[in-house]
């Protein structure tokens, strides 16, 4: 026992079986219970954004109005489509097909960039015309919501960015592929704070 | 000792920096844990030393702080005892030190996320103290003055003045908001291990009631932490970008800061008593030598605790502008938190009823944790009634039923716990004596501090003032002289257990005669705490079964 690499400074291995089907259900019960946590998290922010749209209905209705529903829409399909490419990978992994996952993982990465490039020129048109957060309430809900939905965004990219690195050293297969359908929970979380977020900012206008 | 194989090496071996601050053993980062909070809990009760010190006496004949240094002090003693002390808590120390091997599993489910708890816990910690960086305090005219970037708004951050203060609020959020990580990630580590990583035979209604006390937080603190998390970082966007969200100058709300920062900070004082009441209920079967009473009613009352906490908030803004209605509502559901919590109290004396019981240090933790809960639970009902809070709102009396719970409640369960476990956790055991007496000064002193001052609040002392008018006088010295010996009491009781560590005369594999798991592994525990995993067959509270069949 003395041995045991867990006493090798600087190193840090766990101490139990190595059995990837046992270990792919503890990771999964664990990152649902993270994803509770995220909900949690969107969820002061759209708190807020409901006691102020009734509180201010006038200043939610012209801030949703100087929205571009458009941008807005062709985020919302580029997010729905990564969430597809998503589901491929993970099916890809549990099938063993290392081809089609890392096709679509690349695919997934392309699409999320997609959405960042569109949100670059959403944002900067925002501030060209003056719209900061802090502007009114309206715009200070819209910044943070989206800020922080981008941030999801970027850690769900660097997240699938791993797993990508990984399937190219071929870790995954029919029986070791928890890591992808972790990361594709998280993933479809990050597309589904966008789908109630896009209706709440840039649909209710009247 | 006769269990102990030739292998077997202590999980203390070997020692060193590296060897710990990497380590992803379940019982080091406890261990971690344990002594970094207890340096805060010594930094804290330092601040409320000084508290004290001040309110010895009126201010026109005694003075230590001008009337801002003051308010740095009390927010300093409640920030770093709230957030860096009390919310890690038991659960991170005890928490991680038992829970796998009371559950029969060698380790929690995610180790690594288990030590970057402790890492993100460090960060946070410093991210605190980076607000005290600057110029150190200074002597004018007599008095102790403060330097402007000392934390000033009270540990509740209340808006707008925590918008406005000129003090460094964004590194202590910033801080607090870290430390909602750690948090986060040892309650999901627990909720997976206890569902995962039970032995065979360690049934649901087998655990032991500390397991159940800790699920029970560890839902807490992954449902309520998140909250917090957004409402600081909005606070701190408040502070940068003035986004509006709690500034009623640009249409926002302050009481929207205070819905948010309670329905965290309520749920939170159940993150720290559930496992508190674990203890409690882990230490009175062994030392009454009788089968917990009750033990369902017990379990289930841990969840029903967790479930009610989310829908009380509302109490702390009875008098902040509420409807009528919504003032009903929660003072309702306030008092239905009564209802599991009595049924605890009732099932732990009737595990005491007819026991034949020795008072040993630990037990008198937990006796004492009884009595002072019992008042604790009991002031909190004036304070849920609507017509008494708003003669109470804001007084010494909701300071004084609060610390019942938080220092008469938890941390008396948490030293108790402390008592009971460390000849487990050093294979040592503590001075009886002097563990008698660190207890009874304890429980003198805070006695001594608190009771008075829920006289103080019924008679309109309000709190967090610096100086108070002469008829409160007798009072406020009665309770900083408690305040004192109850301070001195903790250089006893700690004095205790880290001689015992490493002094302390070696203890058996089960001095108490326990009956749980973690008591059939050798002391201190080897790496891996089990050579193999135990089939467990009965429950864990069969003291005495055996005579009575
Ligand atoms: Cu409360």
């Amino acid at each position: 026992m003395s041995a045991n690499p867990n006493w090798e400074p600087g190193t840090f291995f766990h101490l139990h079986e190595e059995d990837p089907v046992e270990e792919y259900e503890n990771f999964k019960l664990g990152m649902w219970i993270f994803l509770a946590t995220e909900v949690l998290l969107f969820g002061g922010i759209f708190a807020g954004l409901f006691i102020f749209k009734y509180n201010w209905p006038e200043v939610f209705r012209l801030g949703s109005q100087a929205l571009d529903w458009k941008l807005g829409s062709v985020n919302t399909v580029i997010l729905l489509c990564s969430s597809y490419t998503m589901a491929m990978a993970v099916d890809g992994a549990q099938r063993g097909k290392n081809k089609q996952l890392k096709l679509n993982l690349l695919l997934t990465l392309l699409f999320a960039f997609g959405f960042l490039v569109v949100k670059y020129f959403e944002w900067s048109s925002k501030f060209s015309y003056g719209y900061f957060p802090g502007s009114d309430l309206f715009f200070s809900v819209y910044f943070m919501s989206t800020g922080l939905h981008l941030l999801h965004v970027l850690i769900g990219m660097s997240f699938i960015g791993l797993v990508y690195f990984r399937a190219r050293q071929e870790r995954y297969h029919e029986e070791n592929f928890g890591g992808v359908e972790v990361c594709g929970l998280y993933w479809h979380l990050v597309d589904l704070i966008w789908i109630f977020l896009f209706p709440l900012l840039y649909l209710l206008r009247h | 000792m006769s269990s102990a194989s030739q292998e077997y090496q202590p999980y203390l071996q070997p020692g060193g920096f590296k060897n710990w601050f990497f380590s992803v053993d379940h019982k080091r980062i406890g261990l971690m844990y344990l002594y970094s909070i207890l340096i805060f809990f010594l930094i804290a009760g330092l601040c409320a030393m000084a508290v004290r010190a001040e309110l010895l006496f009126p201010n026109a004949n005694h003075q230590i702080f001008d009337h801002h240094g003051y308010n740095i002090m009390f927010t300093l003693h409640g920030a770093i005892m709230v957030f860096l002390f009390i919310v890690p808590g038991i659960p991170a120390t005890l928490g991680n030190f038992l829970l796998p091997i009371m559950i029969g599993a060698k380790d929690v489910a995610f180790p690594r996320l288990n030590i970057l708890s402790y890492w993100i816990y460090v960060v946070g910690a410093i991210a605190v103290v980076w607000s005290l960086i600057g110029p150190l305090p200074s002597i004018e005219n007599g008095l102790i003055k403060f330097p402007a970037n000392w934390l000033d708004t009270g540990w509740t951050f209340y808006t707008p003045y925590s918008i406005q203060s000129s003090a460094g609020v964004i590194p202590v959020t910033l801080g607090a908001f870290i430390l909602g990580f750690a948090s986060i990630l040892t309650g999901l580590n627990f909720v997976v291990t206890i569902h995962k990583f039970r032995a065979p035979g360690m049934t649901w209604h087998r655990l032991p009631l500390f397991v159940w006390a800790l699920y029970s937080a560890s839902l807490i603190q992954i449902l309520a932490t998140p909250i917090i998390g957004i409402t600081l970082a909005l606070l701190i966007m408040e502070r940068v970008l003035e986004i509006g969200f709690f500034s009623a100058a640009l249409g926002g709300d302050p009481i929207l800061f205070e819905n948010f920062f309670w329905f965290y900070s309520h749920p939170v004082v159940y993150i720290m008593i559930l496992p508190a009441m674990g203890v409690v209920a882990e230490i009175l079967p062994v030392f009454a030598k009788k089968p917990i009473f009750g033990y369902r009613a017990i379990a289930y009352s841990s969840l029903a605790i967790a479930l009610v906490s989310f829908f009380v908030w509302g109490h702390h803004l009875f008098v902040s502008g509420m409807s009528y209605w919504s003032r009903w509502i929660f003072s309702l559901l306030t008092f239905a938190v009564a209802i599991p919590t009595a049924i605890k109290v009732f099932n732990w004396i009737s595990t005491l009823y007819k026991g034949s019981i020795r008072m040993d240090t630990p037990m008198l933790y937990a006796c004492g944790f009884i009595f002072l809960f019992t008042i604790a639970g009991l002031t909190g009902l004036p304070l849920a009634t609507l017509s008494t809070d708003v003669f109470l709102h804001d007084t010494y009396f909701v300071v004084a039923h609060f610390h019942y719970t938080m220092q008469g409640g938890t941390v008396v369960a948490l030293v108790g716990g402390l008592y009971f476990w460390w000849p487990k956790i050093y294979g040592r055991m503590y001075n009886e004596t002097v563990g008698k007496i660190g207890f009874w000064m304890l429980f003198l002193g805070f006695n001594a501090a608190f009771m008075p001052q829920f006289i103080l609040g019924y008679m309109g002392m309000p709190r967090r003032y610096a100086d108070y008018l002469g008829e409160f006088a007798e009072l406020h010295f009665a309770s900083s002289l408690g305040a004192f010996i109850n301070g001195l009491a903790y250089v006893v009781i700690f004095g205790n257990l880290l001689w015992a560590a490493k002094r302390g005369k070696v203890a058996s594999k089960n001095p108490f005669n326990s009956l749980s798991l973690e008591w059939t592994v050798p002391s201190p525990p080897p790496l891996t705490n089990f050579d193999e995993v135990p089939t467990v067959t009965t429950w864990t509270y069969g003291y005495g079964e055996e005579q009575n069949a």
